[in-house]
């Protein structure tokens, strides 16, 4: 109803001040809001795609979830079995018929996969002694697989088929030696073997945990070190839609029993890590829009207080309840609306300002500047809770100023 | 013979709380179309409650109230209102007026709540009102910015907007000097006996009651007519 806006802006340019005042908390927590989403969304995003990009999708790896069970336990699955005197098997580990399982998994559609042996060495330069996680690849098959390609920074991976001994150094453990492309550093393995390797290259990815610990040499080479010929004991896969990695990790795990990671569970305690965060940034926006709320609510109810006697004529011409109350529900819906357009423009200002700060930081990723989220989606949010908390605040207050008695008020003003 | 335009049949109003307080005891009241009637008592003998009553502003606690033969016993909130906004026009002794609009904002405001006339038939009838009370010059003046006879000319404008068949006024000299009593007297006058229109008014003044038809006198609530 046209005449009850009126009388609801009326009311509300009567009391610019008071009116500014609430305009500008739901403006701060719109604003904040938004800046904060974009804040949140942007480094989510950026932090998952570098997790997801800096090591396999899917990795199937040489262990066994549970051990296996004794065959006595096999043979009396409810009894209570005591064996004495066991001892570990001492097996030149590995995956069982690598290779077939590698051309398998290769077959399936949306799968890319490649055979890998991982083991620990520590590599010297002059006076240093590193330790590395050294990864032996098939280079065809691994750019497959894996971002490796793209994440050098310098060299390339044919090099390594033509150097004798090539090795790829992560840029953190570039760092940590103090070595250089082209120098040749000393690698050696548990089992005591020793090579001299010269470094054909360095990837960056970001992960620290993967650019300060890992290395890449060629398989062959890898298995010489290790003393274990012919041995793979890792299938990395890389797979086309990457929120199915879970679910088909499983499926691999079902059906070749070796234990099966996809980068959801290898992450899974950063992933949370997130969850945690996102939950109590949201909470704390929210809660200045709720305090932003709670100044809408107090100035309805003054106004209301201090209009009583308005009230009380606007009956008295025949307004109804409905009526009063569309009008203090109006001037909460006005203030909301008013904070939500000045909000967006000062979470637009807001994210303006934290996109042009720069500087460096190595925590799990490395990154220079904030990573920012540009889209609509906490403009909207933000905006919808706004109106919603504006008028769910001025409600109360508005279905009071609708009960008043006239007569008690007309007899109380005279 | 067509019903009174307004009847009061055995009505009480009680004020319910720790020591209930009976404001109007079985009143009987018969008023009918055209009449100017003064409601007199001395002070805080209910002749407001009784007003307040008849204007359908509050609710009996026994007894029935007809407006133009219309029973409003059973009637809603809502439907009351909906009397309130076509029939009945309110005239009380502080103006009231809406300090946020001009004059002719402020008469024009239950015209836009009925929703029947457009906005030009609106402004035109709000004009002839403030001229037929002597306002032309204020029409676009604010409350603050009128003297106190100015005010309620402005108030008895606007209880005419929707041409309201009953005019009610509560004390509605009782803030005015003599002459502008005199005047708003002029106008009730003028209104009930050119106009047609029944007019009740509140008044303790009996220079301006005798002006009157006749009068209601009420007294601890009861009512007994001279």
């Amino acid at each position: 109803m046209g005449v009850a806006i009126d009388i609801a802006l009326a009311h509300l340019k009567g009391r610019k001040r008071q009116t500014a005042v609430s305009v500008a908390g739901v403006a701060m927590g719109v604003g904040f809001f938004v800046a904060v989403g974009s804040l949140m969304e942007g480094s989510q995003q950026d932090f998952i795609s570098t997790l997801i990009n800096a090591a396999p999708h899917i990795t199937v790896k040489d262990e066994f979830r549970d051990p296996p069970l004794q065959p006595v336990e096999r043979l009396y699955p409810g009894a209570a079995i005591r064996i004495d005197g066991l001892k570990p098997k001492d097996e030149i580990r590995g995956i069982r018929r690598a290779r077939a399982r590698v051309a398998a998994l290769d077959a399936r559609a949306g799968l890319d996969a490649a055979p890998t042996l991982r083991g620990q060495v520590v590599m010297r330069y002059g006076a240093k002694d590193v330790s590395a996680t050294l990864i032996g690849i098939e280079p065809d098959r691994e750019r497959r697989v894996s971002q490796i390609e793209s994440d050098l920074t310098a060299g390339d991976l044919e090099s390594l088929h033509t150097a004798a001994n090539g090795v790829i150094l992560g840029s953190g453990l570039v760092r940590k030696l103090g070595v250089r492309v082209g120098e040749t550093l000393a690698t050696t393995a548990p089992t005591g073997v020793r090579l001299l390797m010269k470094v054909v290259g360095t990837f960056h990815t970001g992960a620290v945990a993967v650019d300060s610990f890992q290395a890449y040499a060629l398989l062959k080479k890898v298995q010489v070190l290790q003393d274990r010929p012919n041995v793979i004991n890792e299938i990395r896969v890389k797979v086309d839609d990457i929120y199915a990695a879970r679910s088909i990790a499983r499926s691999i795990e079902a059906q070749f029993g070796y234990k099966t990671e996809s980068w959801e569970e290898a992450n899974e305690d950063l992933l949370e890590v997130l969850v945690i965060r996102n939950a109590i940034l949201y909470s704390v926006v929210t809660a200045i829009l709720i305090v932003a709320g709670f100044g809408i609510f107090n100035i309805i109810s003054t106004v209301t207080f201090e209009k009583a006697r308005d009230i009380a004529i606007l009956k008295s011409l025949g307004f109804l309840e409905h009526d009063v109350r569309g009008i203090f529900l109006g001037q909460g819906f006005v203030v909301g609306l008013c904070g939500a357009i000045i909000g967006w423009a000062l979470g637009f200002a807001l994210i303006g300002v934290l996109g042009s700060i720069e500087f460096e930081i190595e925590a799990f990723t490395q990154r220079s500047g904030l990573p920012l989220y540009y889209g609509p989606f906490y403009y909207a949010v933000a905006g919808v809770l706004a109106i919603v908390s504006a008028m769910l605040a001025a409600y109360v207050p508005a279905q009071r100023a609708s009960r008043l008695n006239p007569v008690d008020i007309i007899r109380g003003a005279a | 013979m067509t019903a009174p335009t307004i009847e009061a049949r055995k009505v009480t109003r009680v004020l319910p709380g720790e020591v209930p307080v009976t404001l109007v005891r079985e009143a009987d009241v018969t008023i009918q179309a055209g009449e100017l009637v003064a409601v007199r008592g001395p002070s805080g003998s209910g002749k407001s409650s009784l007003l307040y009553l008849l204007g359908l502003l509050d609710r009996p606690t026994t007894g029935t109230i007809l407006i133009e033969g219309r029973e409003t016993e059973r009637m809603d909130q809502d439907d009351l209102a909906e009397i309130r906004l076509e029939r009945l026009g309110f005239v009380f002794q502080f103006h009231f007026l809406l300090p946020e609009f001009s004059v002719i904002k402020n008469v024009q405001i239950p015209m836009r709540r009925l929703g029947r006339l457009s906005n030009g038939d609106m402004r035109t009838r709000a004009m002839s009102l403030i001229a037929a009370l002597g306002l032309e010059a204020e029409r676009d003046k604010y409350p603050d910015q009128l003297s106190g006879g100015q005010r309620q000319r402005a108030a008895i404008a606007r209880a005419l907007a929707n041409d309201p068949s009953i005019i009610l006024a509560d004390e509605p000299t009782g803030n005015l000097d003599s002459k502008n009593g005199a005047i708003v007297f002029d106008i009730f006058t003028r209104l009930a006996r050119e106009e047609g229109r029944t007019v009740v008014t509140v008044t303790h003044d009996p220079t301006l009651a005798a002006r009157c038809d006749r009068e209601i006198r009420i007294v601890d609530g009861r009512v007994g007519v001279s």
